[in-house]
């Protein structure tokens, strides 16, 4: 792997990584580092794995092998709460909870019994451009809306890193802009570490540094964003 | 009309039950021309359930003379029985006939128990075994309406709780609003059932006892008593039973097991 030379350890290192289902590997000893600050494009045609890789990260799903550390800890003894607390994920639907906005960006702290200060919501609110919508119904939200609410409620965790599968895919080109600029900012201007898996190549040399290319489950390129797309 | 066919009380049975079991086809006959296939599933319920009425018809009628101790077999393999087919409507569930087991048995075992201790019940097998089927029965309907809405809702929204356990939540709140309606669902009949007593529904244990000779208002009020039994068994079936399902859908880990295609 061609992880950057920094003095710190990677906050994140998949160890030969595989998921079989029914006889069928989705993801096949793929192992990988990912250092603070680091946004990491997994790019792929569709049935690649890519998906499937994210979900073992944050361990929605189980490895059939292999696993990872975080912060040079195996994942598999931090209670899985904790675990996902610090690996956050924004899906490729939003998948809002019924109700105010403030209430879902309220969701993930009051899991802990803390309560989000209103301040820090407001924040975040500002943060992904909805500054004002606190109090609106999620029902009467726009698709890229939805999507950066999703966004501010991830954030609302304080995730060490943060993962995105496929977030602007299921929105309109006018959405899916907005949304991208507000990754990039996010990523590049508040130097939050991110794994994004894209299908979309322009997408992930804009929002990346590094990529890893997946096909069948496997990792068949990695390393620079555009050696790794242009080879 | 058939009385006058028939003289005999057990071919008149049979005719009645033919009588009955043909309104039944026809409802199945009209479904089925509007493309709603219950044909294979009825005619099996129907041919099961008249068999298995007469067996346990004439187990009572070998019972009856028997001491009272046996109908606790009965009434246990009633329990087996209600586990067994109520846990078809939640296929894919981990371990869904242990749950409804736990669950008809904690719910309708506990109350039948509980209320002959208390001499609610009489403990003669007459009494005994008819009402604890009551209260079996409707505790097998309510955890079959359980576990087939809450598998329905988890299937329908694994994003959902997924994100829910993405975000840092325990699978118990993860899965709470699903837990609340399906528990909320289920007892529907039971609730209706109390609300409508008397008015829309006069039960055949009520007309039973008063063909009997029982006296009308003794036998209005067991009425009552039997009803709400059966209401106090099946939400406590409910609550059992997604109890139990609620930590068989997560691995140790916190991952949802039951997903669209598993």
């Amino acid at each position: 792997m061609n992880a950057p030379s920094t003095p710190a350890g990677p906050i994140l290192k998949a160890e030969r990584l595989s998921r079989i289902v029914n006889g069928k590997a989705l993801v096949d000893d793929i192992s990988f580092e990912l250092y603070k600050g680091e946004v990491l494009a997994i790019t792929g045609p569709s049935g690649a794995g890519k998906s499937s890789l994210l979900r073992l990260l944050n361990r929605l799903d189980e490895p059939t092998s292999g696993t990872v550390y975080l912060e040079g800890i195996d994942y598999r003894t931090i209670p899985a709460r904790e675990l996902r607390r610090r690996v956050g994920m924004v899906t490729q639907r939003p998948f809002l909870f019924p109700g105010a906005v403030e209430e879902n960006l309220r969701y993930g702290p009051a899991q802990r019994g803390e309560e989000l200060p209103q301040k820090v919501l407001e924040d975040l609110l500002l943060r992904v451009g909805l500054s004002g919508y606190g109090e609106r119904n999620v029902a009467n939200l726009s698709g890229g809306e939805a999507q950066r609410v999703s966004l501010a409620r991830a954030l609302a965790n304080r995730p060490d890193i943060l993962l995105l599968d496929e977030p602007t895919s299921a929105l309109d080109d006018d959405a899916k802009l907005e949304v991208e600029g507000l990754l990039e900012t996010i990523m590049h201007g508040q130097g939050l570490t991110c794994i994004v898996v894209t299908h979309d190549a322009a997408q992930a040399v804009r929002l990346a540094k590094r990529a890893l290319l997946l096909v069948s489950g496997r990792v068949v390129r990695s390393g620079p964003v555009a050696e790794v797309l242009h080879a | 009309m058939l009385k006058l066919l028939f003289h005999n009380p057990l071919s008149l049975g049979f005719a009645q039950a033919g009588a009955a079991a043909l309104a039944a086809l026809m409802v199945v006959l009209l479904a089925r021309r509007r493309q709603i296939h219950l044909e294979g599933e009825i005619l099996i319920a129907m041919v099961r359930g008249l068999l298995q009425i007469i067996a346990v018809g004439s187990i009572l009628f070998l019972l009856l003379g028997g001491p009272r101790w046996t109908s606790l077999f009965l009434l246990a393999g009633m329990v087996v029985a209600a586990a067994a087919t109520s846990a078809r409507r939640a296929k894919g569930v981990p371990e869904v006939f242990q749950v409804s087991l736990y669950a008809i048995a904690c719910g309708a075992g506990s109350l039948i128990l509980l209320m002959t201790w208390l001499g609610v019940i009489d403990t003669s097998i007459t009494a005994l075994v008819p009402v604890g089927s009551m209260i079996i029965a409707n505790a097998m309907n309510t955890n079959g309406l359980t576990l087939n809405r809450f598998r329905a809702d988890v299937l329908a929204h694994v994003g959902e709780i997924e994100t829910a356990l993405a975000l840092g939540a325990d699978t118990g709140s993860s899965v709470a609003i699903y837990v609340e309606a399906s528990v909320e669902a289920s007892l529907i009949p039971a609730i209706d059932n109390l609300r409508s007593l008397g008015i829309v529904w006069i039960p055949g244990l009520m007309a039973g006892m008063l063909l009997s000779g029982a006296r009308p208002i003794y036998a209005a009020m067991y009425q009552f008593v039997v009803l709400s039994m059966i209401f106090a068994a099946s939400g406590l079936t409910s609550l059992v039973s997604t109890l139990l399902v609620r930590g068989r859908i997560f691995s140790p880990a916190e991952q949802l097991l039951l997903r669209p295609g598993r």
